[in-house]
């Protein structure tokens, strides 16, 4: 008790006489810490509010779904369960061609025929209020708002779909299951289920989804349910769907996008470590003469070292506790910044697990990285309280500090793990990061070693001054490159990742290639289409034939008993596969999205069995290899086929690909429409063009890419926004290390100044020292932390998305020059007390 | 003299810096008893400091042996030294070696404390006073004058009652006047506590107020006189 006393005392009286420096490295910390208790309070929030919304986002307690309308078993399904006192509702929605006579506009949009009282839960909010209840009441629509601006029309004009027309009675203002990014293909249109008939859009080839929602009562519970009746409507291939479920994935998916937000607020925190690290350095630096007169005076070794550790642990939680209060402050941010990419409204809340972390974690990592350089402090010898000590007392790397060292990584790892909740990320994140700060030490090292062994003796005045500052006893160039470099590697990583997502979108709509996919076209319309794009005169590219099926068979398993598995709580992994539907095509050329890689491609003809080529990731899901046979029910027709080759398959290209693709032969005589692709680089002509096949071809639906491509450039920009968001509190934290580390200097610098002054230099000559020691600093670090930024991106690029991968010079150059301007302005914004005050001022005070 | 204080036998120093040998203190042998007042006397750079350092403990010796008390110093890890050094140890620096972030009654308290002591205030400013420091308590080290600064330090050695106190060149960053008002406190404590007393000097004056006086010339000892 009197040892734990006398440290408190001792501690406290130490930080009373440096109040300043304690409340910037409490400061540094804090900012570390807010970053990664906003990500998680908001994670937390968000779960929360997903929790409660759950059942509104479903719109009901199960949810059934198909890409056919449901069987008559599935039917007698649904009676018995409406029999049983259950609510139910329908929605058939499918993709078409808006057109809006008054605009003479036409727009891709997702219909959703509705029937019954949907949704089950929450509400549809409309704007007029009474539109949604008066849907029903005729041949009206509601729409979503971004349509209207879109087609050029107005609440009150007329609508057409297919071949109906309609009236726009209200739009939406909220609705459930409207997560931003599923409706990326088009605008919802809501239409009364009785006037489907009228649009004549469900012909052969539609991509209709048809869909069933209940509302149970009380006493049926709908995970039980789902798992009784599970097994038997998977073989219908009816999906089901309960909110339990539904809450499971969305949660999974908010989880992983909040864990790599999570990882940038990492990199903050641990930049704040360093800063904290160093912070100690030059503390014990400062004290090294009253840690030996202590030691005379009797102290042990490891006293002092638990009365420095002690010290940063009260600034570690100062500032962690500070940090947490600013990231629950800050969290309200988030919400605003992901905007539509948010499936539910987030209740702001306090988040007493992200409150735990944001203490715990900050407390812990502050303090594990000061206590390598307090570790030093047992190796002070006693002796240099009486004279200068000529031996090195610089202790073995013992086993504290190999503990230490241990206990660092496994920090940042698991936190990374935690974080990302994934081993093998967490793993390389916290390698990556280790090894961007090693090699940032590294070229730190060098850097001095350099100047050491070859100073550039030719240079003016006032740069050698400045560069003997980087490497003269007691410098801090390693802190202060770990400082800007990192910021700079995040900002540049973070930057290049971004342009080469949204340049990987955008080279799709480059030069020569297609931009406008017509698609549902029916075999006897063709030559209408091509005379369209002949008189416009427009290139044309396919048609390409389009067959759906389905999987009735796999090597003479069939399907009822390949989706009939024991009975189970969650569908099968590979249900999916096995239910959907499949729009294959035939051809005996490969295109070049595409390349083989296992088997050998089909060339000639081939009848029974046909021969196919799968997909290699769908050919895992389905678990078929080459030689393996497929029964395919193609409109109630079998057809049989043999794998001969696996395709790995570019999807992030917009081009035409198939899962699967036929040997010509077999699929010709079956059912099938037709696409074309056409490019119209103009984007009026564009807007003509679909406005003509509207009207001539009303079920031919035309998807414009450069509208996908913004909405996908809308959804990665949003992302980033965030990420980058997040990753302004590392530079944050940079800014207050480069501050932090200047403080720390300052008196050696003040004097040093007074003393040339006394010797003739003038003001802007010492000006000029601190810009040439800056610039230099700033230039290396920012350079280092470019090449590796690019190194790291191209990385991401490569293996990660599987992308092209180019360097922005321009941009980069100016993100590079900004950060190296930022760093000379902070070093000159700390200099300016140094000239400001009078030579005798300064020494007097000695 | 087998109730010597402190002894030390055949001490040998020899500083490794790169590839220089640099031997200071040569083959050194002498006894002390306990209440002598003892003056090590030699020019700069004769190994006095040195010697110093390796009779309290602070260093080791590369032959020879220390024995305080009985007890050979060589044979204790650091950290047992440094809890002898906190029961039986005091000391007075050239250069005051006060903390900076302390006052000066804290910085007399910090060996009471150390010690787990109760009443380590009430006995430091019993201290301040009688080295004639009342109402100062609460100074700064830099708001005190060198000669206040050394009385603190002196305080902050009497305060536990040391069996033995060194000091190194105590006088040499002080005015004349000064530094033989600090002495005399030295010599004054001296007899009051009975505390063993080992100045190092280089200043003959100085060295003329104790009882016995040993000189060192490069690193040997060449005289032991008694006054």
């Amino acid at each position: 008790m009197t040892e734990l006393a006398f440290l408190f005392r001792m501690a406290g009286r130490e930080l009373r006489a440096a109040r300043g420096r304690a409340a910037l490295l409490a400061g540094t910390v804090a900012v570390g810490v807010s970053a990664l208790v906003a990500n998680a309070s908001f994670t937390e929030n968000l779960r929360s509010s997903v929790d409660d919304q759950a059942r509104t986002l479903l719109g009901a307690d199960l949810a059934f779904s198909s890409r056919q309308p449901f069987s008559q078993s599935t039917e007698a399904v649904l009676d018995t369960l409406a029999g049983q006192g259950a609510e139910l509702s329908r929605l058939t929605s499918f993709a078409a061609m808006a057109y809006a006579p008054k605009g003479r506009s036409t727009r891709l949009v997702q219909v959703a025929a509705v029937s019954g009282r949907y949704p089950l839960y929450g509400e549809i909010a409309t704007d007029p209020p009474a539109a949604w209840s008066a849907l029903q009441a005729g041949a009206n629509v509601v729409v979503d708002p971004s349509l209207l601006p879109a087609l050029e029309t107005r609440p009150g004009d007329t609508l057409a779909l297919g071949e109906a027309r309609f009236l726009i009675s209200g739009t939406i203002r909220s609705a459930p299951n409207q997560v931003g990014f599923r409706f990326a293909l088009g605008p919802r249109v809501y239409i009364p289920a009785r006037q489907l008939q009228a649009t004549g859009l469900l012909g052969f080839g539609a991509r209709v989804q048809y869909e069933a929602y209940a509302r149970l009562p009380p006493g049926i519970s709908a995970q039980t349910w789902a798992r009784r009746h599970r097994s038997q409507l998977t073989a219908e291939r009816v999906r089901i769907r309960t909110v339990a479920e539904d809450q499971r994935n969305l949660d999974e998916v908010l989880s992983r996008l909040a864990g790599y937000l999570g990882l940038v607020a990492l990199m903050a925190l641990l930049l704040a470590g360093i800063g904290a690290a160093s912070a100690a350095v030059v503390q014990i630096r400062q004290r090294t003469e009253s840690i030996a007169v202590l030691k005379c005076l009797g102290a042990t070794g490891g006293r002092v070292f638990r009365l420095y550790l002690l010290e940063s642990a009260l600034m570690a939680l100062a500032g962690s506790l500070v940090g947490t209060l600013l990231g629950i402050a800050l969290q309200q941010l988030l919400p605003r910044l992901l905007g539509t990419l948010l499936p539910v409204q987030v209740v702001p809340g306090i988040s007493w697990s992200a409150v735990a972390l944001g203490i715990g974690v900050g407390f812990w990592i502050t303090l594990i990285f000061t206590s390598f350089p307090l570790l030093t402090v047992r190796a002070i010898s006693p002796l240099r309280a009486l004279r200068r000590v000529y031996e090195s007392e610089r202790p073995a790397h013992d086993l504290r500090w190999g503990g230490a060292t241990v206990a660092l990584a496994a920090s940042i790892v698991l936190l990374s793990v935690h974080q990302v909740g994934s081993w093998r990320q967490g793993v390389m994140f916290a390698g990556g990061a280790g090894l961007t700060l090693l090699l940032l030490g590294g070229s730190a090292w060098g850097l001095t070693r350099t100047l050491r062994r070859r100073f550039p003796e030719r240079m003016p005045y006032v740069w050698r001054q400045g560069l003997a500052n980087l490497y003269r006893p007691a410098n801090q160039t390693t802190t202060l490159i770990l400082g800007i470099g990192f910021g700079a590697f995040l900002l540049g990583t973070l930057y290049l990742m971004q342009h080469n997502l949204l340049q990987q979108l955008r080279t799709t709509g480059g030069s020569g290639r297609p931009n406008l996919v017509l698609f549902d076209i029916q075999s006897d319309q063709m030559t209408s289409v091509q005379q369209e794009l002949q008189s416009a005169g427009l290139p044309l590219f396919g048609p390409t034939s389009i067959v759906p099926m389905r999987i009735a068979a796999i090597n003479g398993r069939p399907i009822t008993t390949l989706l009939r598995r024991p009975a189970n709580d969650e569908e099968p992994e590979d249900a999916w596969a096995l239910r959907r539907e499949y729009r294959s095509t035939y051809r005996d050329t490969l295109v070049p999205s595409e390349r083989v890689v296992e088997g050998t491609w089909q060339r000639g003809r081939s009848e029974v069995p046909a021969l196919i080529s799968v997909e290699q990731d769908l050919a895992r899901e389905l678990g078929v290899k080459i030689g393996d046979q497929i029964v395919w029910d193609v409109q109630g027709v079998s057809i049989a086929s043999r794998v001969t080759s696996l395709r790995a398959v570019d999807w992030a290209r917009f081009e035409l690909n198939f899962f699967v693709v036929f040997a010509p032969g077999a699929l010709e005589r079956a059912p099938q429409t037709l696409v074309v692709l056409t490019r119209i680089p103009e984007p009026l002509a564009r807007g003509r063009f679909q406005r003509q096949i509207a009207e001539r071809l009303p079920n031919v639906s035309i998807l414009d890419l450069s509208v996908l491509q913004e909405a996908l450039e809308h959804l990665v920009g949003r992302v980033a926004l965030a990420i980058r968001f997040m990753a302004l509190f590392s530079v944050a934290v940079g800014v207050l290390v480069l501050v932090g580390a200047l403080a720390t200097s300052r008196f050696q610098r003040i004097r040093e100044a007074a003393l040339l002054r006394t010797l003739g230099a003038t003001r802007s000559q010492i000006l000029r020292v601190v810009l040439a020691e800056y610039l230099s600093l700033g230039l290396l670090a920012t350079a280092v932390a470019m090449v590796l930024a690019t190194l790291a991106a191209w990385a991401l690029a490569r293996f990660v998305f599987e992308g092209s991968f180019t360097i922005p010079v321009a941009a980069m150059s100016a993100l590079g020059a900004g950060i190296v301007a930022l760093t000379v302005a902070v070093g000159l914004a700390n200099s300016l007390d140094v000239v400001r005050r009078t030579p005798l001022e300064i020494l007097r005070e000695e | 003299m087998s109730d010597a204080i402190l002894r030390c036998q055949s001490l040998s120093r020899t500083y490794h810096s790169g590839s220089h040998n640099l031997t200071v203190l040569k083959d050194i042998t002498f006894d002390v008893s306990p209440g002598e007042f003892l003056a090590i006397l030699g020019p700069s750079g004769s190994g006095k400091t040195t010697l110093l350092g390796l009779l309290a403990g602070l260093d080791l010796p590369s032959s020879g042996t220390v024995h305080l008390e009985g007890q050979s110093l060589g044979a204790m890890t650091e950290d047992q030294r440094a809890r002898l050094r906190v029961e039986k140890i005091g000391f007075v620096f050239q250069s005051f070696q006060l903390m900076p972030t302390l006052t000066a009654q804290e910085n007399v308290q910090v060996p009471l404390e150390l010690k787990g002591q109760p009443d380590a205030a009430i006995r430091a400013r019993d201290l301040l006073s009688r080295v004639g420091l009342s109402g100062r308590e609460h100074h700064y080290p830099i708001q005190l004058s060198g000669g206040e600064q050394q009385r603190v330090a002196l305080a902050r050695a009497f305060s536990t009652r040391p069996k033995i106190l060194f000091a190194d060149e105590p006088t040499g960053n002080l005015d004349a006047g000064t530094g033989a008002t600090i002495i005399e406190l030295m010599a004054g404590l001296n007899n009051d506590q009975g505390t063993t007393l080992i100045l190092v000097t280089h200043d003959l004056e100085l060295a003329s107020r104790s009882r016995r006086t040993i000189r060192l010339t490069d690193g040997r000892l060449s005289g032991d006189t008694a006054a």
